[in-house]
C-alpha cells in the first residue's frame, strides 16, 4: 500500500470518494484514506450496469475482514461500466485506489453537482 | 508439527466404527421408489473407532480452554463450569426424556423448569419467565417481539428502537429482524447514556430502549431511574440485555431499576459451559403487562401441585423454536443456583466486581495505565475497558498485537475491538473464579509485554510464536472462501 | 485486595457505583446453597419423576428421536478442551474447535449434496424461520408458502418471526399424506419469496421433493422456470426453495442438492445428541453457492498461517452481527458448537456405509411396523405413502386413552396427532429407531392392540 496521496486532478466527496470526469462520463472510486481505514479489501458487492446512482447515496459495499463500508456516490447518473477485475483481485482497491482500483464508470446526469465537491487541497485539509 | 489432516483425509475404504444391528425383519424390495432414492453415497469418513478417537482427542489438544487457563474475555463471563453439572445433566431421567412426553410423566422436568423460572424471576425482579429462547440473542429477539405484540395489542404502531452506541452487535441485528429501525443514542463522558440525546429521540414512535446495565464499558448508569421514566413516559418498553448480570446478582435487580423485559444468558452468569460456541440458553423475565404475550407453552401449576404445559395462550407471540427450550442447560444452571443459594449468588457477583477492580488497580500500580488507560470512570463493575490508543502511538503496537503476545504467556486474551466506541479497545472480565495469584500473573504479563515492546515492537507484532499455528491469513480466507474439505 | 483498589470495604465498591434507590435491601428470596451431594440427590429425585426412554419402550418421535448415542460422543463432549472454551475469536489457540467446524460443514455439505454449510444454528424449527429470513433479504418478496407437512413448531416459529418483517405465511394442505401438488402450485406466484416443505414430512411420508421444487420455480417465475440464478446480490427471479430434512434417512433418500432445493435445513438431534427434553441440539443450514454470503451463523474457513501451515479461521464475518450489526444476516452469536461436534463425530462413527445401512434397516423395520400395526383390529394406515422411519395410523378408539393404557404397560406408542392437527384427530404417529427391534415392534403391536380393544368397548368409545 502506497503512502497517502490525493491526486490533484480529481474531485473529492466528504465520504471519502473521488471522481475523475471525462466529458459526461465519470469514474468513481474510494480514496487512500478510505482504503487505509478499511484494511485489506476482501470483497466488493458491485451494482449492475444500467442502474442509477444518486449523489450522496450508497451504490455499493466494500468489505474487509473486519469491516463493511457503504460506498457513496459523489455525483448522480447511470452506471455504464463496472470494474469486474475487482471480483478476483479486490485488493487492487488498496494497491491502486485511483488507477486500477476504480469502481464504476457513470454517465453523469447533472454536471453542476461538481460544485458541491472538494479539490485535493480541501479534502486533505478536511482529514486532519 | 505437520499439516493437520481432516477426518475426511484419514481412514480407508471399508473401515468403520458402527456395527449395524442385523436385519431381524423380512426384507422387502421396492419400498422406496427409485426416483426417491439416493444415487451416490455421501462421502462420509471411513474410520475405525480408535482412529476416530485419536483424531478428535488430538484436535482437542489444539484448543485453549477455561479448564486449562485464565480466560478474561470481556462480555462473556468465563467462569468455572462445575463438573457436577455434567453428572446431573447425564442422568437418564433428564437426558433421555422426550420433549413430547405426556406432562403427567415429566413432572420432574416441569418442576425443575418451574423452580428455575422462580429463581430467575427473583434475581431479575420481574415475575414472569419463559425459558424458551435458545441463546442471548434469541432472548433479545423474543424481547423485541414481545414489545411489538404489546404495542399492537394497544392498537399502537411504532417503528423505532433505541440502542446506545456501545451496544453489542446482537442488539441492532435483532432490531432489524424484528422489523424496527435502529436509532443510536450517544454516550456521555461518564460512560452512561447521554440523557439529552435520549430526551430528544424518545418520542411516541419509539417502541423500546434496549440497554444493559452495567453496560459494555463496565459502567453502571447512575441515571437509570430517570432513563426508565423518560422511556415509560412515551409509552415505550425498557429492555435489559442480561449479558452483564454477573455484576449485580443479589445486589441490584433490573426489575427494580424499571426494566420491563430482561433476558438472561445461562451460558454466562449461570455457568452453562460455552462449548466452543454454544449451546447456550436465553430465558426472559417480564413485567405483568408483558406477560400475556410470552412464548407458548407456559408452565403452569395446578391446585393439586402438579405441573402442566399451557398452550392456550391467545395473545402469545407464538414460538421461537421447537419444544420448550434447551432443557439440558436448565439442568446445569438449576444445579448451580441450588449449589450457591441466595448468599452464594450474591457472593459471586461481589467477588466478580472485586476481582475486576483489583486487576484494574494492579495494572495501574504496574504503570500500565499510561499506555492502556481506563476508557471511562475510576472504578468499574465486573469488567473494564482499556484503550490501546496511547500504546499504539507510543510503542507502535496495537491492541491486536498485545492480544497475540498474551497467547505466548499462556493466557487467553481479553475481548478486543469491542465496544466500538473505544479506540483500540481491550475489554477485560476476570470473573469471580480467579484467584489473586492469577490476576497478579496476568497483570505482570501485560506489563512485561509493554516493556518488551518499548525495546522491540516487532516481537509483539509478529506474535504468537508458541501456539499450534501462528497468525493466519484471514483476508485470504474471506476472499477465496474454502469452507469444506475438497473430496 | 481492597487496599490495592483503594477502598475501605466491598460495600464501598457498590455504594460508589450503584444508586441506593436501586440497591436490593434484602437477601434474594431463594433457598440456601447446598453441598454437592445434596444437589446431586435433589436432581436425581427430580429425574426419578420423569418417564424417560430408559423407563419405557418408546416409539415417540415427531421431531426428536431415541437413537443410540455412542459412548465416544459422550467422552469427546466432556473433554475440557471442547466443553469449556468460548467461540474461537483467537484462531491461533482454537484450531481444534475451528477444524471441528470445518469438518462438520463438510459432513453436512456431503449429506445434503449442497455446496455450502454453516457451523450450526440452534435447532430445526428456528432454522426454518432463519431460511425464510434469508429469502426475505435475498428477494424482498412478501409471501412464504409452507406445506402443512412441515413440523408444527417450525411453522409456528416461522409465523412468529415473519409477522415482524411483514412476511405473509400461506399454508398448503396435505392430501393422501403428502403436500397437495395442485394446492401447492396454485398457492405459489410471483410474490412468493420462499417455499418450504419437509422431507420426510411430519406424517412420515416421503415427498416428491424434486417435483415440489420444480413447481415452485415454475410458478414463482410466472412461467417456465429460469434457473433461478442469483447474480452477486441481485434479485433471484424465483422463490427460494427451502427443504426441512430429517438427516438420518439421507443415506438412502435423494439429497436436497439433487432435487433443486436452494436451502436445506433440519433438526440435528438424531445425529449423536440426546433427547434432553427438547434441547440443546443443533440445526443444520446448507445452501447452494449463490447464497453463501447471505447465510446466517458462523462459518469456518481454511487458510494458511505466516509459516505456510494449514489452519482454520472464522470467515465471512462481515455477514454477522458483530460487524454488520443492523444489516446482519442474523443476530446469532452463541450457536450450538458442542452439539455440532457431537453431530460430526456421530456421522464419522456411522461412516459412509453405516449411514446407508442404518437407513436401509430403518426402512425395513418401519415397513414391518406399519404392516404389523395395521394388521391389528381398530388400527389402519392414515396414509399409504412410502415411509422411512416414521408413519401415521388411525385408531378406532380415543387416542389419548390408548396411549395412557400403553404407557401403563410400559410402552409409549407414539404421538397423538390431535395435539397439532385437527384434521387427524384419531391419528397416532409412530417412530422407529435402530434401538427398536422386531421383538419390540411385536410387543408394541400386542399392547397397542389390547389398548385399542379395551378403549373400543361401546360404553367407552365415543365419550
Amino acid at each position: 500500500m502506497a503512502d497517502a496521496s490525493y491526486p490533484e486532478d480529481l474531485l473529492y466527496h466528504a465520504e471519502h470518494d473521488w471522481v475523475r470526469t471525462d466529458g459526461d462520463i465519470a469514474t468513481f472510486g474510494i480514496t487512500w484514506f478510505a482504503q487505509d481505514a478499511l484494511g485489506e479489501v476482501v470483497f466488493i458487492d458491485p451494482p449492475e450496469v444500467g442502474s442509477r446512482v444518486t449523489k450522496d447515496e450508497p451504490y455499493a459495499e466494500v468489505e474487509s475482514v473486519k469491516a463493511v463500508s457503504d460506498v457513496i456516490a459523489p455525483m448522480s447518473g447511470e452506471i455504464v461500466e463496472v470494474n469486474t477485475a475487482l471480483a478476483d483481485k479486490p485488493e487492487t482497491i488498496n494497491d491502486d485506489p485511483y488507477g486500477d482500483g476504480w469502481l464504476v464508470r457513470v454517465k453523469l446526469s447533472d454536471q453542476s453537482e461538481r460544485d458541491g465537491l472538494m479539490d485535493a487541497a480541501a479534502y486533505t485539509a478536511s482529514l486532519s | 508439527m505437520s499439516d493437520t489432516l481432516t477426518i475426511f483425509e484419514k481412514g480407508a475404504p471399508g473401515r468403520r466404527a458402527f456395527t449395524c444391528p442385523t436385519l431381524d425383519v423380512p426384507e422387502v424390495d421396492g419400498l422406496l421408489p427409485e426416483a426417491f432414492r439416493r444415487g451416490t453415497e455421501p462421502r462420509l469418513p471411513e474410520v475405525s473407532e480408535p482412529e476416530l478417537v485419536r483424531h478428535y482427542v488430538n484436535l482437542s489438544k489444539r484448543n485453549f480452554d477455561l479448564d486449562s487457563g485464565f480466560y478474561p474475555l470481556g462480555s462473556c463471563t468465563m467462569k468455572h463450569n462445575p463438573r457436577l453439572h455434567e453428572r446431573v445433566a447425564a442422568l437418564p431421567g433428564h437426558a433421555r426424556l422426550h420433549p413430547l412426553q405426556t406432562p403427567a410423566r415429566a413432572q420432574g422436568a416441569l418442576e425443575l423448569m418451574w423452580n428455575l423460572e422462580r429463581a430467575l424471576a427473583e434475581v431479575a425482579g420481574l415475575p414472569h419467565v419463559s425459558l424458551q429462547p435458545s441463546a442471548g440473542s434469541h432472548g433479545e429477539l423474543a424481547g423485541v417481539l414481545l414489545t411489538r405484540a404489546f404495542h399492537a395489542d394497544r392498537g399502537d404502531v411504532r417503528t423505532k428502537v433505541l440502542t446506545p452506541d456501545t451496544a453489542h452487535g446482537t442488539n441492532p441485528a435483532t432490531v432489524t429482524m424484528a422489523g424496527y429501525e435502529v436509532v443510536k443514542l450517544g454516550t456521555n463522558p461518564d460512560g452512561g447514556i447521554d440523557l439529552d440525546d435520549l430526551r430528544a429521540k424518545a418520542d411516541e414512535d419509539v417502541a423500546c430502549l434496549m440497554l444493559t446495565n452495567p453496560n459494555t464499558l463496565g459502567v453502571f448508569d447512575h441515571n437509570i431511574e430517570e432513563i426508565a421514566e423518560i422511556v415509560h413516559e412515551v409509552g415505550a418498553t425498557l429492555y435489559y440485555d442480561g449479558a452483564n448480570l454477573n455484576a449485580i446478582m443479589g445486589i441490584s435487580r433490573p426489575g427494580d431499576m424499571g426494566f420491563d423485559i430482561v433476558h438472561f444468558n445461562l451460558h454466562k452468569s449461570f455457568t452453562q459451559p460455552h462449548g466452543g460456541g454454544g449451546p447456550g440458553s436465553g430465558p426472559i423475565a417480564v413485567a405483568d403487562r408483558i406477560e400475556p404475550f410470552l412464548p407458548r407453552p407456559v408452565i403452569v401449576r395446578g391446585r393439586d401441585g402438579t405441573f402442566d404445559l399451557d398452550d392456550e395462550r391467545p395473545k402469545s407471540i407464538g414460538k421461537l423454536r421447537g419444544f420448550q427450550g434447551n432443557y439440558g442447560c436448565f439442568v446445569r444452571s438449576y444445579a448451580y443456583i441450588r449449589s450457591l443459594g441466595a448468599e452464594g449468588l450474591r457472593d459471586a457477583s461481589e467477588t466478580a466486581v472485586l476481582n475486576a477492580n483489583y486487576l484494574l488497580a494492579r495494572l495501574r500500580s504496574l504503570g500500565v495505565a499510561d499506555e492502556l488507560p481506563l476508557a471511562f470512570g475510576e472504578l468499574c463493575m465486573h469488567e473494564f475497558v482499556l484503550s490501546g490508543a496511547p500504546m499504539k502511538r507510543d510503542l507502535q503496537i496495537r491492541t491486536l498485537d498485545l492480544a497475540k503476545r498474551l497467547l505466548d504467556h499462556g493466557f487467553h486474551p481479553p475481548t478486543v475491538y469491542f465496544p466500538l466506541l473505544v479506540d483500540e479497545a481491550l475489554l477485560i472480565e476476570p470473573t469471580e473464579t480467579e484467584t489473586r495469584e492469577t490476576l497478579d500473573a496476568f497483570a505482570e504479563a501485560i506489563a512485561e509485554i509493554l516493556r518488551e515492546a518499548a525495546e522491540d515492537p516487532s516481537i509483539a507484532r509478529e506474535a504468537p510464536y508458541t501456539t499450534p499455528v501462528r497468525r493466519l491469513d484471514e483476508a485470504g480466507a474471506a476472499k477465496r472462501p474454502v469452507i469444506r474439505q475438497a473430496l | 485486595m481492597l487496599a490495592e483498589i483503594g477502598v475501605g470495604s466491598l460495600e464501598e465498591l457498590f455504594d460508589r457505583q450503584i444508586p441506593t434507590a436501586v440497591r436490593l435491601q434484602r437477601p434474594l428470596d431463594l433457598p440456601a446453597g447446598m453441598s454437592e451431594h445434596e444437589v446431586y440427590a435433589h436432581l436425581r429425585e427430580l429425574a426419578a419423576h420423569n418417564t424417560s426412554a430408559e423407563d419405557e419402550l418408546t416409539f415417540l418421535g415427531a421431531g426428536m428421536y431415541d437413537h443410540y448415542v455412542p459412548a465416544v460422543v459422550d467422552m469427546l463432549m466432556e473433554r475440557s478442551e471442547f466443553l469449556t472454551p468460548y467461540t474461537p475469536y483467537q484462531p491461533e489457540i482454537s484450531q481444534g474447535g475451528l477444524q471441528v467446524m470445518f469438518e462438520y460443514q463438510t459432513a453436512i455439505s456431503e449429506l445434503t449434496a449442497l455446496a455450502v454449510s454453516n457451523a450450526s444454528v440452534y435447532e430445526g424449527p428456528s432454522a426454518v424461520a432463519a431460511a425464510a429470513y434469508l429469502a426475505r433479504i435475498a428477494n424482498g418478496k412478501p409471501k412464504i408458502v409452507v406445506s402443512r407437512g412441515v413440523h408444527p413448531h417450525a411453522r409456528a416459529a416461522l409465523r412468529t418471526t415473519a409477522s415482524a418483517y411483514g412476511g405473509e405465511v400461506v399454508e398448503v394442505a396435505l392430501r393422501d399424506g403428502v403436500t397437495d401438488p395442485d394446492a401447492w402450485a396454485s398457492a405459489i406466484d410471483q410474490d412468493t419469496g420462499a417455499v418450504i416443505f419437509a422431507q420426510p414430512n411430519f406424517l412420515g411420508a416421503v415427498e416428491d421433493a424434486a417435483a415440489l421444487a420444480q413447481a415452485a420455480k415454475d410458478e414463482s417465475a410466472g412461467g417456465p422456470a429460469s434457473d433461478g440464478h442469483v447474480a452477486g446480490s441481485g434479485t433471484p427471479q424465483t422463490a427460494v426453495v427451502v427443504g426441512s430434512y430429517d438427516p438420518i434417512p439421507l443415506g438412502i433418500l435423494r439429497p436436497p442438492g439433487e432435487c433443486g432445493v436452494d436451502v436445506a435445513v433440519g433438526e440435528g438431534q438424531s445425529l449423536g445428541n440426546r433427547l434432553d427434553f427438547g434441547g440443546p441440539s443443533f440445526g443444520f443450514f446448507a445452501a447452494t453457492e449463490a447464497y453463501l454470503r447471505r447465510m446466517p451463523g458462523r462459518i469456518a474457513g481454511e487458510t494458511l498461517d505466516v509459516d505456510g501451515k494449514r489452519g482454520f479461521v472464522l470467515t465471512l464475518q462481515t455477514r454477522e452481527q458483530h460487524i454488520r450489526r443492523e444489516k446482519a444476516t442474523s443476530n446469532i452469536c452463541t450457536a450450538q458448537a458442542l452439539n455440532a461436534l457431537a453431530g460430526v463425530v456421530y456421522l464419522s462413527w456411522l461412516g459412509r456405509r453405516g449411514l446407508v445401512e442404518l437407513g436401509e434397516l430403518l426402512l425395513q423395520r418401519t415397513h414391518y411396523a406399519r404392516t404389523a400395526l395395521t394388521s391389528v383390529d381398530g388400527v389402519e394406515a392414515l396414509h399409504e405413502q412410502p415411509v422411512v422411519r416414521e408413519f401415521a395410523v388411525r385408531l378406532d378408539a380415543p387416542v389419548d386413552r390408548v396411549i395412557a393404557r400403553c404407557q401403563d404397560a410400559g410402552i409409549n406408542p407414539g404421538f397423538a396427532l390431535a395435539r397439532e392437527y385437527d384434521e387427524y384427530a384419531d391419528g397416532l404417529l409412530v417412530a422407529i429407531t435402530e434401538q427398536r427391534s422386531k421383538a419390540d415392534i411385536d410387543r408394541l403391536a400386542d399392547i397397542l392392540g389390547a389398548a385399542v380393544a379395551a378403549e373400543s368397548h361401546p360404553a367407552g368409545a365415543h365419550a
